[in-house]
């Protein structure tokens, strides 16, 4: 019955473009798809390893920059007399080289910061954000800096001579990311029902007892920010070639602050959380635009993400899988609560902690 | 050399200011053990409150300042009150999330009452610098330099001479124990906070005539806090003191002799550095970590 369910939704997804003929509406799909993909990619930190990195954007925005100067091509002039010229490459090896680099610096964040826990761990992912931010606005010769890098190529996929797509209008680049969604999806899945994955939520729950039956911490926890690393950067790679131009605002602390509302919202620690959580809150300032000021948005923004603590700090997907099974029995059981791998949804670390204290 | 001393002389000028924005931090995380992303708005909101007062309402200009600091701990003790005495206990996890929905909410009201046009505060002190030699040094950060250092002497004063500054550090060495001694933790809580908060909002009353004044300056200041406080250890008192007068240090050595654009990085990179080898903080005993 589960997999029916699967099925029709994804029917569904698929043939949205085929009905919804407005390409606004596309465009906002489209962004929310990419958000979707980086709020997941922050879920298997924030919420299976309950590590709170709030320096997530960095891995989005250096994915971003990788894939967009990969398919531009760059001049670094290294001594007064030799200039490492980098010819385009075409699209794809731009993004699979985002996905690389952004891989290779979660492992170095992640090999420098797992050493150190809490507020610690926080405080350096956010230092590492701001200073690659700070990067990317002064390495002018790189990246042009508050100028942007303009012009970014579309994706172009297909077999030379014979056919090719270039992906120019929002149809191609919505499959493409609801392609890339679904992919994203099925990693994590199989990832958290993994052993490596088990270990992960080991380690949530309790650490000195998952080391003490012979978990590698470090190793798990570096190998989890390195998937979710490269998975951002595929997200930041998909942004710059559908938005097609990129500045180091990308970097801004208040996209993490949105990844993180989104996964906190729809339900940390929950396959299905990032999804409707990156729907909501991709979805909702579109809707508002007309109604509330940006300004206005973010406070409510800030206001919801402090409700969702008190009241819901489970999330949403877990709230409606319980109230079903309340609802409609043990059997019924929702695709979330099928989803949910080992522990049920109120066995979450933190959230525990806070519970605990209030009942 | 004149250069040097020039530079040595400004980052004295700006980490008194620093000083204060980590002691705020730092006491706030020790007693409380929160992470307070609301610090940088304190620091707005201390620079706005003496634009509203000295410039909207024309009262005195230091009386303004008398103002915000005042209205500071007050905010603090509010955010206190409705934020965290209801999720005493809570985990760090849990009080940082919402201390991130509290900085948006606060940085976005900030920005509808105030608008995004820079605003800048009109001092009474003369234009002219200071000369001195070589170098020179203008009166307003003079001004700002003495009553940085008189609120962190106060500060101290009060933690290490008072009955509160003793029922404070009796939490901060162990919550429980003090508690059974008859100390009131959650009104030393929220005491910490708003003090923590009246000393950021001081730091942005004082620095805020000195540069000009945008709804989202907080955000450097409270990442500046971040980076001062983990210099000197989370919860050090003495080494966030040394730690706002090192990054101002750094900083403006940085931007001197690397380049400027990089000025606000230095910080980060500083903690980066520091908690790969010494993850404590230069200043902090190894039990502190947690």
């Amino acid at each position: 019955m589960n997999r029916w369910a699967t099925w029709l939704w994804l029917a569904f997804l698929f043939s949205i473009p085929v009905w919804m003929t407005n390409q606004y509406y596309l465009y906002i799909l489209i962004n929310a798809g990419i958000f979707i993909i980086a709020a997941m990619s922050l879920n298997l930190l924030l919420g299976y390893t309950g590590q709170l990195s709030l320096g997530h954007v960095a891995f989005f925005g250096i994915g971003a920059y990788a894939s967009a100067l990969v398919s531009l091509g760059f001049d670094l002039e290294i001594t007064d007399s030799y200039t490492f010229v980098f010819a385009p490459r075409p699209v794809w090896v731009g993004l699979l080289a985002g996905i690389l680099v952004a891989g290779f610096f979660g492992w170095l964040v992640g090999r420098i910061s797992f050493k150190i826990r809490g507020a610690y761990f926080v405080i350096v992912t956010i230092s590492f954000a701001e200073v690659v931010r700070l990067v990317a606005l002064n390495w002018i010769d790189l990246t042009e800096g508050p100028m942007a890098l303009n012009n970014i190529p579309p994706l172009t996929l297909g077999i030379p001579g014979l056919w090719e797509l270039t992906f120019w209008r929002k149809v191609p680049n919505y499959y493409l990311v609801l392609v890339t969604c679904i992919l994203s999806y099925v990693v994590i899945a199989r990832l958290v029902r993994s052993r490596l994955g088990r270990a992960m939520i080991a380690l949530r729950e309790n650490e000195p007892l998952a080391a003490s039956v012979g978990i590698d911490v470090t190793r798990s926890l570096v190998l989890a920010a390195v998937v979710s690393a490269a998975m951002a950067g595929a997200a930041g790679g998909l942004y710059t070639h559908t938005i097609r131009i990129i500045d180091p605002d990308v970097f801004l602390f208040i996209y993490t602050v949105t990844m993180v509302i989104m996964v906190i919202t729809g339900g940390k620690g929950t396959l299905a959380g990032p999804i409707v959580g990156g729907l909501i809150f991709g979805i909702l300032p579109e809707v508002l635009r007309e109604v509330a000021s940006p300004e206005v948005q973010w406070v409510m923004y800030g206001l919801i993400m402090i409700a969702i603590v008190f009241f819901l700090p489970d999330g949403i997907v877990p709230a409606l899988a319980s109230w079903w099974r309340d609802r409609f029995g043990a059997g019924g059981g929702g695709a979330e609560s099928q989803s949910e791998p080992g522990p049920g949804p109120e066995a979450s670390g933190t959230v525990t902690d806070t519970m605990g204290e209030r009942a | 050399m004149d250069r040097f001393l020039q530079h040595l002389l400004n980052a004295l000028m700006l980490g008194g200011t620093y000083a204060l924005l980590g002691i705020g931090l730092t006491m706030i995380f020790g007693i409380m053990r929160v992470v307070n992303f609301t610090h940088g708005e304190l620091y707005t909101f201390g620079a706005y409150m003496v634009f509203f007062f000295a410039m909207t309402l024309s009262t005195n200009f230091f009386l303004a300042l008398v103002f915000a600091m005042v209205l500071g701990v007050a905010l603090g003790a509010a955010i206190e009150f409705v934020l965290l005495r209801p999720l005493r206990g809570a985990s760090i996890d849990t009080t940082m999330l919402i201390m991130i929905g509290a900085w948006i909410a606060l940085q976005n009201s900030e920005q509808l009452v105030w608008t995004g046009v820079a605003k800048s505060v009109i001092h009474p002190f003369p234009a002219e610098p200071v000369v001195l030699g070589p170098l020179s040094v203008s009166w307003i950060r003079i001004f700002v330099f003495c009553v940085a250092i008189l609120l962190i002497v106060g500060a101290h004063l009060l933690i290490h001479r008072t009955r509160l500054g003793k029922a404070m550090r009796s939490t901060f060495q162990d919550r429980e124990t003090a508690a059974l001694m008859g100390v009131n933790i959650n009104a030393i809580q929220t005491a910490t906070f708003a003090l923590g908060s009246g000393l950021a909002a001081a730091a942005g009353a004082l620095l805020g005539p000195v540069f000009v004044l945008v709804p989202s300056m907080g955000d450097m200041a409270a990442l500046k806090s971040f980076a001062i406080v983990i210099l000197g250890g989370l919860g050090s008192f003495k080494g966030a003191t040394l730690g706002g007068f090192m990054l101002a240090l750094v900083e403006e050595m940085g931007a001197g002799y690397i380049s400027s654009g990089y000025r606000d990085a230095m910080g980060f990179l500083i903690i980066i550095v520091v908690l790969i080898f010494r993850p404590t903080g230069l200043f902090a005993r190894a039990e502190r970590i947690g």
